[in-house]
């Protein structure tokens, strides 16, 4: 098929494209030299390429996870105690949804919202990149938020509350505006036309009484009715502070969450301590690099600098998958990583052994080409067997019964890419560049 | 080399570890961190400077326990609370501005981790672990046609397994070494670890298998020895690699890569001193009963 001659250039290109790919966005350039003060920066640009009706934009960038850019991973469990089966379904679902829209409407970028459910407890995992104000957060996407226009009860008992059937439901939208008189922040919601309906009847029988509306059974305004209204708009006025009523606002818009939760886990990471992180690792990754790198050359010499150059293209091809696939990264992934970085020479270490016993039998090129063959049953079992154990910790299949969030996924992931792609460097790679390298100064 | 020989020095050693690590973990349990015990864990930054004591007078006086506080770096502290709900939350927020007078104080990470978490994390390593164990049984019985290869592999990980969790009581106890979820994937991952050098190790046995007729006892001693030099030479890359995470990675991933480095280093030593020996012993045993039938 290919000659390894051209087998290695095929390798080349691939590995100037990763490069290319691994690189990071801005390259700042300082250099001060003889008098000559050079301050650049080189922006790699990304893939963006339009042809005719077709346009290819993809964007090299590396994804951090929250514990390495800062921010909030927040666990709500619900309470679906009173909730058969089939109910408790379709309650998570919409539980999803509607915690996912205020998110949305609170505007944070890249959020994640997931369900997890393990042996009868539901639960909504809710990732916020880069939050700063996580209680504000907590309050917004745990609330309830069940919004009731109630009556007041008879005279017997006027201070008690008789719900209508007029509730968050019916609405259309809330906004933020600020009342006429008094300036202060109010929310103004829009019903729907049998919202408007309902409350077009529920006003008219109420004339000159109050009318309470109340937020998860609690009062929040107590306006009373001078006539009836047709319009289908309301004003909640409470004593709102500008944050409250927009976060009101989100809730109502994004409808009330059909089951109470509560708040089971919180880790917030500043993004101080994440850029921290990322440095330390780095500088810990290139010195165990070339650590590693050193001893490949002390112990295997000449064969030795080709496991340098196959890790090196490994770390090229490891880098670039990221972040095409795109790889989360979280700091138990670099772990992930740095330790198939450790593990990537393994496969040549295999060889080279295998290759001193076969070179007192054979001549050089035929060692070569015996050690690669019987070295190959033992890589293939060995990394079969760590595939497995990495597969069960990376749960892609989303089993309920396994870890299906946080560190160890993500530890996981990076180290079953990097066994599989270790595999490639430490067989095709290495083995061609030796061909063509090696054999030829042989010669 | 006649490395069998000395099987019963193997399995003492082995034997001697392992009830050191049951004993430590019978005396003083596993030191549980937040993620399997619950609690809150907070880490601040104060722009001024603030003594330890004065953090923790003001805590006790709101009535907010402190089961512990470290300094991690300059006026860094790490303040470990039981899982605080909303309201002793924002005490301890007033606290903080109280303490700095109107200086910064910027909060480097806060986690609660609520008490029900825990469980279900223990939960979930176990199926994980069970189900990485049999697939790997399969797999290693399967691929060397022999159950005794299988097992004797399954059990020398089970072995680098105690080894790991033994250490780690007995670090706990000494060091305040903690078990959380980095530890349980730390765990899992030596699972791996330790069978892919049994692995390398077995491939030659099965390899001379075909070509000699030779006992088992023979393969191995033979098998070792091919394989001693790129199982250490592996070893060391990966120590490299550990040993710089340990020392720079920073005091988030100091423990986890504590734990995969003596999970490298029990399963660098359980093949050829625990996999194998079992292997050759297996094979005694099955040749004795057959001499007596």
């Amino acid at each position: 098929m290919f000659t390894p001659i051209r087998k290695v250039i095929i390798i080349f290109l691939l590995t100037v494209l990763a490069g290319y790919i691994s690189l990071p966005q801005d390259i700042p350039l300082k250099l001060a030299f003889a008098g000559i003060n050079l301050d650049k920066k080189i922006v790699r640009p990304d893939l963006n390429l339009s042809f005719r009706n077709v346009k290819i934009q993809k964007k090299f960038d590396l994804i951090l996870g929250l514990d390495l850019k800062g921010g909030s991973h927040l666990v709500f469990e619900a309470d679906t105690s009173n909730l058969n089966e089939t109910e408790k379904k379709s309650a998570i679902q919409s539980l999803r949804n509607v915690i996912e829209r205020r998110v949305n409407l609170y505007g944070i970028s890249e959020p994640n919202v997931q369900t997890s459910s393990f042996e009868g407890k539901e639960r909504v995992v809710v990732e916020l990149p880069g939050v700063k104000d996580t209680e504000q957060a907590i309050d917004i996407l745990g609330q309830t938020a069940q919004l009731t226009f109630a009556e007041i009860g008879t005279e017997d008992s006027p201070s008690f509350f008789n719900p209508t059937d007029l509730t968050g439901a019916d609405l259309e939208s809330a906004t933020v505006t600020f009342d006429r008189n008094t300036g202060k922040p109010v929310v103004q919601i829009e019903f729907t036309d049998e919202g408007g309906k309902k409350f077009a009847e529920i006003t008219k029988k109420n004339v000159g009484k109050p009318l309470p509306i109340l937020l998860d059974n609690y009062p929040v305004s107590q306006p009373t009715v001078q006539e009836e209204i047709i319009g289908g708009s309301a004003v909640i006025t409470g004593e709102f502070t500008l944050e409250q009523a927009r976060n009101l606002a989100i809730q109502l818009n994004a409808g009330a969450l059909p089951v109470p939760v509560k708040l089971v886990e919180e880790r917030s990471v500043g993004a101080t301590l994440g850029a921290e992180s990322v440095s330390k690792s780095i500088k810990a990754g290139l010195i165990g690099l070339l650590m590693v790198l050193t001893f490949m050359v002390l112990v295997y010499g000449k064969l030795g600098i080709i496991a340098d150059i196959a890790l090196v293209i490994f770390g090229v091809l490891t880098l670039s998958l990221y972040k095409l696939i795109p790889v989360v990264l979280t700091l138990p992934g670099i772990a992930g990583f740095l330790l198939s970085v450790g593990m990537a020479v393994d496969s040549n270490i295999l060889i080279f052994e295998r290759f001193k016993e076969e070179r007192i039998k054979r001549d050089f090129a035929d060692a070569l080409e015996v050690s690669f063959g019987r070295a190959w049953d033992s890589i293939r079992d060995a990394n079969i067997a760590t595939l497995v154990t990495a597969f069960v910790l990376a749960n892609p299949l989303e089993f309920d019964f396994l870890h299906t969030s946080g560190p160890v996924r993500g530890f996981a992931i990076t180290l079953s890419l990097g066994i599989a792609i270790s595999l490639f460097t430490g067989i095709v790679v290495s083995r061609n560049l030796l061909r063509v390298f090696i054999r030829q100064s042989v010669k | 080399m006649d490395w069998m020989r000395y099987r019963k020095i193997y399995f003492i050693l082995s034997g001697v570890l392992i009830t050191i690590g049951l004993f430590s973990l019978g005396k003083w349990g596993m030191n549980l961190g937040l993620d399997f015990k619950g609690g809150t864990i907070a880490e601040y930054q104060f722009e001024k400077e603030i003594s330890q004591d004065s953090i923790e007078q003001k805590f006790k006086e709101s009535g907010l326990e402190i089961f512990s506080i470290e300094t991690t770096g300059a006026n860094k502290y790490l303040i470990r609370m039981s899982p605080l709900d909303k309201e002793q939350k924002e005490k301890a927020n007033k606290i903080l501005n109280e303490l700095t007078e109107g200086s910064s104080v910027n909060e480097l990470r806060f986690e609660i981790v609520g008490p029900s978490i825990g469980p279900e994390l223990i939960k979930k390593t176990i199926y994980a672990a069970l189900i990485a164990s049999i697939a790997i049984l399969l797999w290693v019985a399967y691929q060397f046609k022999s159950f005794s290869f299988g097992i004797s592999a399954i059990l020398a990980m089970f072995h680098d397994t105690f080894i790991l969790i033994g250490s780690f009581a007995l670090m706990g106890h000494y060091f305040k070494a903690e078990i959380d979820f980095l530890f349980v994937t730390a765990l899992l991952t030596t699972l791996s670890f330790s069978v892919h050098d049994t692995i390398v190790v077995y491939d030659r046995i099965r390899e001379s298998q075909k070509k000699y007729s030779e006992s088992i006892y023979n393969l191995a001693n033979k098998a070792i020895t091919e394989t001693m030099v790129r199982s250490l030479n592996n070893s060391f890359t990966i120590i490299f690699m550990l040993v710089a995470l340990i020392l720079l990675g920073g005091t988030t991933i100091k423990w986890f890569a504590i734990a995969l480095f003596i999970g490298t280093v029990a399963g660098t030593y359980s093949s050829p001193f625990v996999a194998v020996p079992l292997l050759v012993t297996w094979d005694d045993i099955v040749k004795k009963l057959k001499f007596k039938k």
